[in-house]
């Protein structure tokens, strides 16, 4: 063990024994892991330079026409844009949202677990069916939601299929849906912060207002990182909401589809696997390109101890 | 601050959390009062009714009659089992390796791992569709489970628990005679309970509010699992909203009761695999 990198080199026996096991032991991983991903990256590569041939015709290589195409392609367009506006409606009104619930329940206050049971709730129910009662409560006519504006005297708005409202429609679906994650993960991130720090500027005559932006959001910012890189992975992938909600005929189509809903409709449902393939090849790069801006940011602002 | 202020302070402290709770809960409570209501009811606006005027059971009835739930219950859990099963297993395995031996390749195997987990899962699933096609295996339990067989975030989360352990641990027990397979599964296996635990609840979660996948592989009736099947029903009886709901409420209860039970190990589970990534 001493002498680990000298001995890899030179295989003993017993040296011979270990790699065994542990080849062995990461075999079915890796073997899978190849089989299910890691060839298919490359096979959705290799998919994306042709045209899918309709109805068993086998497949025609075009090169990069499917890329040409989805540059020209205004839908394509609306789908960064889409996805784009979704995660930045949902990454800071729900990491606000969660930090005030987060700090409060911090507290010393009875009933907390009850609270934080209730907080987590949506993220245990499928969006599937979350998604059919948030859509019954947008209902234009029959909806919750249209008759409390018109009980309180204001005009009903079109939740669903309004091209202007539909998407802001699905990021409060969104945010109400992760609130309860990121609380959770929060609290674990606040019950770190030494007790100390609050006391201390007590003594120094500091408001809570003063506390949160100096103390606690310093202290947390590496929790905060890790839920915004999260979410902003989560939600460039949002699907089930807009699937559930929004069907390809709905005058909110084009305002709403994400690239994940418009990759499934290309690949599944009009069977262009080719033309789906160069989507989703956009999404990774779009992801990478935020993954590596979110590395630099990471610098700057998080505080790790 | 004094005790007036201090008690007017915890009040609007819980108002402003029973306010969040309420807007938290008030979907679930809508779905269970539409879910009894009858069309009418439903679609009354003046006036409008909150609660219905009797506790109607024939959505129920209905939307039972119309899809065979004890098959849908019968695959979402068959999916989850399986996928839980094959993560802890599989992962544990590797996790083990990669975090206490050393072997050639190791580094580059588990880099692997991570450019998996970095990778948007939507870029697999044409190639594990076409699989699934080329087996013949649509519309089967195992197209369900068959992207979840192995898995790179388990391996990555399990790594953090083994190692956490000390080094002492298989030192001792090498030197007592053990091999590592029994140092694996006598000695490491069960001082990383909490992580298995936390990847099981993970993946049994993700694994039941999974939609696209389903869909995908298993259109049939007889394969589908409560999601893909509450997306069919929306679009086959898409004003019978009371029905509508009823299903949902079929679809939920389940993982919604598990919860409730588990609780603590549902919370400590996303704290901790959270905290460890």
């Amino acid at each position: 063990m001493l002498h680990s990198s000298k001995a890899a080199r030179k295989p003993n026996k017993k040296n011979l024994n270990e790699w065994m096991w542990g080849w062995f032991f990461i075999a079915p991983t890796m073997i899978g892991l190849l089989i299910l991903n890691i060839i298919p990256i490359f096979q959705t590569l290799y998919l994306s330079l042709f045209q899918s041939g309709d109805f068993g015709r086998g497949d025609i290589f075009v090169g990069f026409d499917n890329y040409i195409r989805m540059f020209n392609d205004p839908q394509v367009w609306h789908a960064v844009r889409n996805t784009l506006v979704y995660t930045l409606l949902v990454i800071p009104i729900s990491i606000a949202i969660s930090l005030v619930i987060a700090v409060l329940l911090n507290e010393k206050i009875r009933g907390r677990t009850i609270y934080r049971t209730i907080f987590f709730l949506p993220m245990v129910a499928a969006p599937a069916a979350v998604t059919m009662v948030w859509r019954w409560m947008y209902n234009n006519q029959f909806g919750f939601f249209n008759y409390l504006l018109r009980s309180v005297g204001l005009e009903s708005v079109d939740w669903i299929n309004s091209p202007n409202v539909a998407l802001i429609s699905i990021a409060i679906i969104g945010i109400w849906s992760i609130i309860g994650y990121n609380v959770v993960l929060m609290l674990a991130g606040l019950q770190e912060i030494p007790k100390d720090y609050y006391e201390a500027s007590m003594i120094d005559g500091a408001s809570s207002i003063y506390q949160l932006f100096k103390i606690t959001i310093p202290l947390l910012s590496p929790t905060l990182f890790f839920i915004t890189v999260t979410t902003i992975i989560q939600s460039m992938q949002v699907f089930d909401f807009i699937y559930m909600m929004v069907d390809v005929t709905s005058p909110a189509y084009n305002s709403t589809v994400s690239l994940v809903y418009l990759f499934y409709n290309n690949s599944f449902r009009y069977s262009n696997r080719g033309y789906g393939s160069a989507i989703v090849m956009l999404l990774l790069v779009i992801i990478m390109i935020i993954t590596v801006f979110q590395m630099k940011a990471q610098k700057k602002w998080v505080n790790y101890k | 601050m004094d005790k007036k202020s201090k008690s007017i302070n915890k009040i609007l402290l819980h108002s402003f959390l029973i306010l969040g709770s309420v807007i938290m809960i008030f979907p679930f409570v809508w779905m269970l009062l539409t879910s009894f209501k009858s069309v009418t009811e439903s679609t009354s606006m003046n006036p409008f009714v909150f609660f219905p005027s009797e506790w109607r059971f024939e959505n129920y009835v209905e939307v039972i009659r119309q899809n065979n739930f004890f098959v849908l219950y019968y695959n979402t859990l068959a999916m989850m089992f399986f996928r839980v099963l094959f993560a802890i297993m599989f992962s544990a395995m590797a996790a083990f390796a990669f975090a206490r031996l050393k072997f050639p390749g190791r580094d580059f195997c588990f880099g692997l791992v991570l450019f998996q987990m970095m990778v948007p899962p939507q870029i697999f699933i044409i190639p594990q569709y076409l699989m699934i096609d080329a087996m013949n295996m649509r519309n089967t339990i195992f197209a369900l489970v068959f992207p979840g067989l192995v898995s790179a975030f388990g391996t990555f989360l399990l790594r953090q628990f083994f190692m956490g352990l000390p080094k002492e641990l298989e030192e001792a027990a090498i030197i007592d005679g053990a091999n590592y397979g029994q140092i694996f599964l006598r000695v490491m296996l069960p001082l990383v309970k909490s992580g298995m635990i936390a990847l099981g609840i993970f993946t049994a979660l993700f694994s039941f509010k999974d939609l696209m996948w389903p869909i995908i592989v298993n259109p049939n009736e007889n394969a589908a699992v409560l999601s893909s099947a509450l997306a069919r029903m929306q679009g086959a009886y898409s004003v019978h909203y009371p029905q509508l709901m009823a299903g949902a409420v079929l679809a939920i209860w389940p993982m919604l009761l598990v919860y409730l039970l588990f609780q603590r190990n549902f919370i400590e589970g996303i704290s901790t695999s959270g905290g460890k990534l």
